[in-house]
């Protein structure tokens, strides 16, 4: 295997699954679908072939491009995508993905794991945003007309934060002269720029909601692949330039706060899981801003749980959405009686988000937690708390109390394909593993691990925390106190560019549209009053152009004679 | 528990259709909730905060924060609430 990986070095496994992912398509829908499934493993095997420092170097103009760097932080994140390739590639054939799909999702996951092995700010910013023109086609294959507005308003931010991107990139290549992409900082010269352009694609508090927006009108398959990758990638970029920067930490601390309070009043159960990812974001977000070797180690390995346990997730959700045709908590309820392993597989799904233990995120968030309170943030400390309590609370609960159990919604969908519930099955097992089992998982970490989950304390205050959160839910539900799910649209800082602007834009037209009207019509008055008045003058009946018959004229002209031969006898 | 049950007539009900069976899981759960309680006597706790130590300062902290996040998202209804149609209006 070393010797393949030798020969092949310098490819970016990116760039292979995006050229090798083509190709498959290109084939006959059959073999195509078995085809994409088998590139993902075969670059896993090839990724653990290569040593890890191997890179790329490739002369290109005056810079030395880094096309490929394989170190413990990109190996791990790298790993993930190219499972998550392979399970949104075969939960896809069970949602019947036409081919426009399947290219994009191959070029999508490819560019965000050659963006993931770039070793240079030019290769990343090509990548990043090769990604967000691939993926919008994942929203845009919907076919509603919701989605193609969705989707335009998810590009336009995804190329406005490449453009950022780009800025801060020049900015910083004409003051350093390197385009090494490696520790920046706030301080570094474009620092503050990059980073704002990570944080727009890792959802910052603000800049968060393109992703609630975008990513629920996506197809079925599309949102499970979506969900991914554009966020992780942003997540590994920051842990790579931005780790230690305090200000994260309370941006982190926000992001797994607010947005849970929009998840407890959303109807839309795959626009609460948008919302709760945007939470999980968060916990990733403070490890980055916290800086030290258990906080990295906490992030890494959370973008890797909670790429598996949110994918199993929207996928549960998904196959909701195929089945039983909505995906809102209000029309929904009893689904268990007719979808139970879709209902099973969910339920793991959100034992692992809610960090229960066995779960996969009960090994990797509790990182993230234990590292705030080591570095003494107790402020944070108590928010990731009340965060850990409330994701079970909107994920671990709502979620499938309300579309398997609830109220019997009387609907009778069927059990979700078999290529879904394979790609579901696959990855409950890996969440369940990863928990039982979380050796392999710290193995890959990028710094020694020295951390026991499974400690008496730990394991009894986590249990105490979540089971007393899902005692409020019953209580609040029993006393009718819960809020039930409505049909709605909730606001949130969409409004400002999709109503605000949009009246504004709209005002101003029609402020143009009245001030150019006035002016036309004044113009037209004016114009209309000298045409009247030259008629009056000069028409027909006016005293210049009225006309006169000959034998007045004879009169008129007698006259004048008469008076001129008047005023001469008068002078002479 | 919340709107109208509508199993078609003459399916057989579940388990779960029985009121009485759901309260069996209801009280399974407060009994699970009791005995986490009282396991904080039974166990060394290593705290970083002194409120870590409190006597079930997890399992209050829990119960508390979930309603105070229910309560204040139900709040939030009142003020960022539109009908589902909101942004296809006036299109």
């Amino acid at each position: 295997m070393t010797a393949i990986a030798d020969l092949l070095l310098p490819l970016n496994p990116g760039v292979a699954l995006i050229l090798a992912g083509l190709a498959a398509t290109a084939l006959p829908a059959a073999a195509g679908r078995v085809a994409i499934l088998a590139i993902p493993p075969v670059l896993l095997a090839y990724l653990f072939g290569a040593e890890l420092g191997a890179h790329a170097p490739v002369e290109f103009l005056d810079w030395r491009l880094e096309l490929f760097r394989l170190d413990a932080l990109s190996r791990i994140f790298g790993t993930i995508f190219l499972i998550a390739a392979f399970l949104g590639n075969l939960y896809a054939i069970g949602d019947d993905a036409g081919r426009l799909q399947r290219g994009a999702a191959q070029v999508y996951a490819g560019s965000a794991l050659a963006a993931v092995f770039a070793g240079d700010l030019i290769t990343l910013f090509v990548f990043f945003e090769l990604a967000a023109v691939a993926s919008v086609f994942l929203i845009w294959a919907r076919g509603t007309a919701r989605a193609q507005a969705a989707g335009m308003r998810y590009l336009i931010v995804q190329v406005a934060a490449g453009v950022v991107l780009l800025a801060g990139v020049l900015i910083h290549v004409s003051a350093t002269g390197s385009i090494a992409f490696d520790r920046l900082g706030l301080d570094a010269p474009g620092g503050s720029l990059i980073l704002v352009a990570f944080g727009i694609k890792c959802a910052f508090p603000f800049l968060h909601n393109w992703l609630q927006d975008a990513y629920p009108e996506a197809t079925v398959s599309g949102t499970v692949i979506l969900s991914a990758f554009t966020t992780k990638l942003a997540i590994y970029a920051l842990a790579r330039s931005y780790a230690g920067t305090e200000m994260l930490i309370w941006v982190g601390a926000a992001m797994t706060a607010f947005p849970i309070f929009y998840a407890v009043i959303e109807n839309d159960l795959r626009r609460v899981l948008a919302y709760s990812l945007n939470n999980q974001l968060g916990f990733m977000v403070v490890g980055v801003g916290l800086g030290t070797e258990l906080a990295l180690n906490g992030t890494a390995s959370h973008a890797f749980c909670h790429i598996l346990y949110k994918a199993l997730l929207f996928m549960s959700m998904g196959a909701v959405l195929l089945r039983a045709g909505t995906c809102n908590g209000s029309d929904l309820g009893g689904l268990y009686k007719t979808m139970p392993w879709t209902a099973g597989f969910c339920i793991v799904g959100a034992a692992s988000i809610s960090a229960f233990p066995l779960f996969s995120g009960f090994v990797s968030k509790s990182m993230i937690v234990t590292a705030a309170a080591n570095e003494g943030y107790w402020g944070v400390w108590l928010v990731l708390l009340f965060a850990s309590a409330g994701v079970f609370h909107h994920s671990g609960i709502k979620i499938p109390y309300f579309a398997f159990f609830a109220h019997d919604s009387g609907k009778r969908p069927g059990e979700a394909p078999p290529a879904m519930l394979a790609a579901m099955a696959i990855t409950a097992f890996l969440c369940v593993g990863i928990g039982v089992y979380p050796a392999p998982l710290y193995a890959l970490l990028p710094f020694p691990v020295d951390y026991h989950p499974y400690t008496t304390y730990h394991v009894v205050n986590q249990l105490q925390l979540l089971m007393f959160s899902a005692l409020a839910f019953t209580v609040l539900m029993l006393t009718r106190v819960y809020p039930p799910e409505l049909r709605s649209t909730n606001l949130d800082t969409d409004w400002f560019y999709r109503r605000a602007a949009r009246d504004l834009a709209l005002a101003a037209w029609r402020a143009i549209d009245a001030a150019y009207g006035a002016a036309t019509r004044a113009l037209v008055d004016i114009a209309r009053f000298v045409i009247a008045d030259t008629r009056r003058g000069f028409g027909p009946l006016g005293p210049f152009g009225r006309a006169i018959r000959v034998g007045n004229g004879v009169a008129w002209i007698a006259a004048m004679l008469l008076a001129a031969l008047l005023a001469a006898y008068a002078g002479g | 528990m919340t709107g109208p049950d509508r199993r078609p007539p003459g399916e057989k009900p579940r388990w779960l259709d029985d009121p009485a069976n759901v309260r069996k899981v209801v009280i399974a759960l407060c009994a699970i909730c009791l005995a986490l309680f009282v396991a904080d006597a039974f166990y060394e706790k290593h705290p970083h905060y002194e409120a870590e130590s409190w006597f079930g300062f997890y399992a209050i902290y829990g119960f508390v924060v979930c309603v105070g996040l229910v309560l204040a998202a139900k709040l939030m209804r009142v003020f960022l609430m539109r009908g589902e149609d909101y942004y296809d209006r006036d299109r």
